[in-house]
C-alpha cells in the first residue's frame, strides 16, 4: 500500500468523521448511523496489517475535541472498536455478507454500551436504549458500506 | 516480484496496543479531571479540529443562504414590515425604561442601598450544535482572542441560555441549562423564595428539586437568576414554572418548570462580563473588615452588597488592631 492507499484509507476515515460530527435537527441525532465506527471497522477488517488500534486512538481524540467530550472518551471506545474487530477480521473473511452485519451490531453495540458507561462514571446522563440505534443503523448500512468500498479498494488496488 | 500476499495475517496480536491506548485514554480522563494545565492544552489543540467544524458547518450555511437567496419579495417585504413593528414597540418601551430607571435609582437613593451597575456583553452567533445526542451544549463563534473564559453567563433574547464551559482560540463551547450536568440558583420573581433550576437532559424542561411542601410556588411563576453562588449576575429570566405536584405523603414537592430562552432555535447570543469579584485571597485585615461590614462567608463575600465608605471606615479600625 503505497502513499495513494494510505491517502484514500485516510480521506475516507477524515470524511466519516464530518458525517459524525455534522450538525442535525435535535429530533435526528439519535437516528445517525455510527459512521467512524463502521468505517474504521471496514478497514479494520480489510487491511487488518495496516488500519488498527492507534486509528481508532487518534481519530477518538479528534472526535473528542470536536463533541468537547472527556478527553480520552470516544479515543478508548474507537480503539476498542479497532481491537474487536481485529481479533476477529479472520472470521470476517468466511462469514456472508449478511452474516457480517449481526456480527457488526454487536460489536458497534458494545462500543456504545461502554461509552454509556464511561459517561455514567463523568456525570449524570438521562440513560435510554436509545444509544443502540446508531449500532442498529450501523449494521443495516454494512452490506452497502461493505460492498462499495470493497468495489473502491480494488479499483484504486489498495491493500 | 511483488511478495505473495498471505490469506491470514500472522502479525502482532494488537493487545499490546490496545493496553496502551487504554492507559493513555484513562491517564488522559484523570488529568482532565484534575490538573488545570490539561484545559489550557486542550484549548490549542481544539484549534486544530477547527477547520473540521468550520466544514461541517458549511451545509448548514449555504442552505440558510440559499434559502435567503430563493426567498420571495413579498415575504421579504412582510418580514420588514413586521421588524418595523417590533422595533416601534421595542423603541417606546425602551423610552418608558429610561423613567423607570432613573425612578429607581432615586428610590434606591432614598434606601442607601447600592445601584446594580449595567452588565457589558458582547453579541455571539451559534457555530454548530452539538452532535452529541445525551448532551446539550454549542459552539459559538467567540473565543479567548474575544475576552469569553470559562464560567461566563450566556443569553439569548429572552432569558438565559447557559455558560461556557471551554475556550479556545476563536471559539467556545457553551452548556446550556438544560444539560442534565447544569444547575442555576433561581428565585421566584413573585416572592423572592429561592430555589436550584436543573437541566434534565431535556431541551423544553427543567427540575426544580428540593422544593419544601409549603412553599409558596405556583404554576406561571417566572424564574429569575438569583446572583448566589457567583457565577451569573442577579435578576436574568431562567425558567417558567411549568407543573407543580404535591403528594401530601412526600415532605417535597415535584417542581418541573421550562426554559425561558430558545434553546432550539436562537443564532445569536449576549456574553455577559459580569463584574469581577475579589479572589478568595483576601488579606486578613480586609477580610475582618469585609466581615464587619457584611456577614457572611469570609471567603467569597459579595462585593455589589457592601458600602464602600463603610468598608473604608471598618478598614481604618480594624488595621492598627491587627498591627499591634
Amino acid at each position: 500500500m503505497g502513499i495513494l492507499g494510505y491517502g484514500f484509507v485516510w480521506f475516507t476515515l477524515l470524511l466519516a468523521l464530518c458525517l459524525q460530527v455534522m450538525p442535525l435537527p435535535d429530533a435526528w441525532l439519535v437516528w445517525r448511523p455510527d459512521w467512524l465506527g463502521v468505517l474504521l471497522a471496514y478497514w479494520c477488517v480489510a487491511t487488518p496489517q495496516r488500519v488498527g488500534v492507534l486509528h481508532g486512538f487518534v481519530l477518538g481524540l479528534a472526535l473528542d475535541l470536536i463533541e468537547g467530550a472527556p478527553l480520552g472518551q470516544n479515543a478508548l471506545v474507537l480503539s476498542l472498536l479497532a481491537y474487536l474487530f481485529l481479533l476477529l477480521y479472520q472470521r470476517f473473511r468466511v462469514y456472508s455478507i449478511w452474516q457480517q452485519a449481526p456480527l457488526v451490531f454487536v460489536l458497534l453495540g458494545i462500543a456504545q454500551l461502554v461509552e454509556q458507561w464511561l459517561r455514567t462514571i463523568f456525570g449524570p446522563v438521562s440513560v435510554s436504549l436509545e444509544f443502540l440505534i446508531p449500532a442498529v443503523i450501523g449494521a443495516l448500512l454494512w452490506p452497502w458500506l461493505f460492498t462499495m468500498m470493497q468495489a473502491l479498494r480494488r479499483r484504486l488496488g489498495i491493500g | 516480484m511483488r511478495p505473495i500476499k498471505p490469506l491470514f495475517y500472522y502479525g502482532p496480536i494488537p493487545t499490546y496496543r490496545m493496553l496502551l491506548c487504554a492507559v493513555l485514554a484513562f491517564g488522559l480522563m484523570f488529568a482532565e479531571h484534575r490538573f488545570d494545565a490539561v484545559e489550557t492544552a486542550r484549548s490549542h489543540m481544539t484549534s486544530l479540529v477547527a477547520p473540521i467544524q468550520w466544514l461541517v458547518s458549511l451545509p448548514s450555511e449555504g442552505m440558510r443562504w440559499g434559502a435567503m437567496a430563493v426567498a420571495d419579495k413579498q415575504a421579504l417585504i412582510d418580514d420588514n414590515g413586521r421588524l418595523r413593528e417590533q422595533l416601534l414597540t421595542l423603541s417606546n418601551r425602551v423610552q418608558r425604561m429610561a423613567s423607570l430607571t432613573a425612578e429607581n435609582v432615586h428610590l434606591r437613593e432614598l434606601l442607601h442601598a447600592p445601584n446594580p451597575d449595567d452588565v457589558p456583553y458582547i453579541t455571539a452567533e451559534l457555530l454548530s450544535l452539538d452532535s452529541d445526542p445525551f448532551t446539550q451544549q454549542m459552539v459559538i463563534n467567540r473565543g479567548r482572542r474575544d475576552g469569553a473564559y470559562i464560567g461566563q453567563p450566556v443569553m439569548d433574547a429572552s432569558g438565559l441560555t447557559g455558560q461556557i464551559v471551554s475556550v479556545s482560540a476563536y471559539t467556545s463551547r457553551v452548556l446550556m441549562v438544560a444539560d442534565a450536568n447544569h444547575a442555576v440558583p433561581v428565585e421566584n420573581n413573585r416572592n423572592g423564595l429561592r430555589f436550584i433550576a436543573q437541566g434534565t437532559g431535556q431541551l423544553d424542561e427543567l427540575d426544580v428539586p428540593n422544593v419544601p411542601a409549603t412553599a409558596d410556588i405556583r404554576e406561571g411563576d417566572l424564574l429569575v437568576t438569583s446572583g448566589l453562588g457567583g457565577r451569573f449576575p442577579q435578576g436574568y429570566p431562567v425558567a417558567r414554572v411549568d407543573s407543580v405536584k404535591h403528594d401530601s405523603s412526600q415532605t417535597f414537592m415535584e417542581v418541573t418548570a421550562s426554559p425561558i430562552s430558545q434553546l432550539e432555535r436562537s443564532r445569536y447570543f449576549l456574553l455577559l462580563f459580569p463584574p469581577k469579584r475579589p479572589a478568595g485571597n483576601l488579606s486578613g485585615p480586609e477580610r475582618m473588615a469585609r466581615q464587619v461590614v457584611w456577614p457572611g462567608d469570609p471567603g467569597n463575600p459579595e462585593i455589589d452588597k457592601i458600602n464602600e465608605d463603610a468598608l473604608t471606615a471598618a478598614l481604618t479600625l480594624i488595621q492598627p488592631a491587627v498591627e499591634q
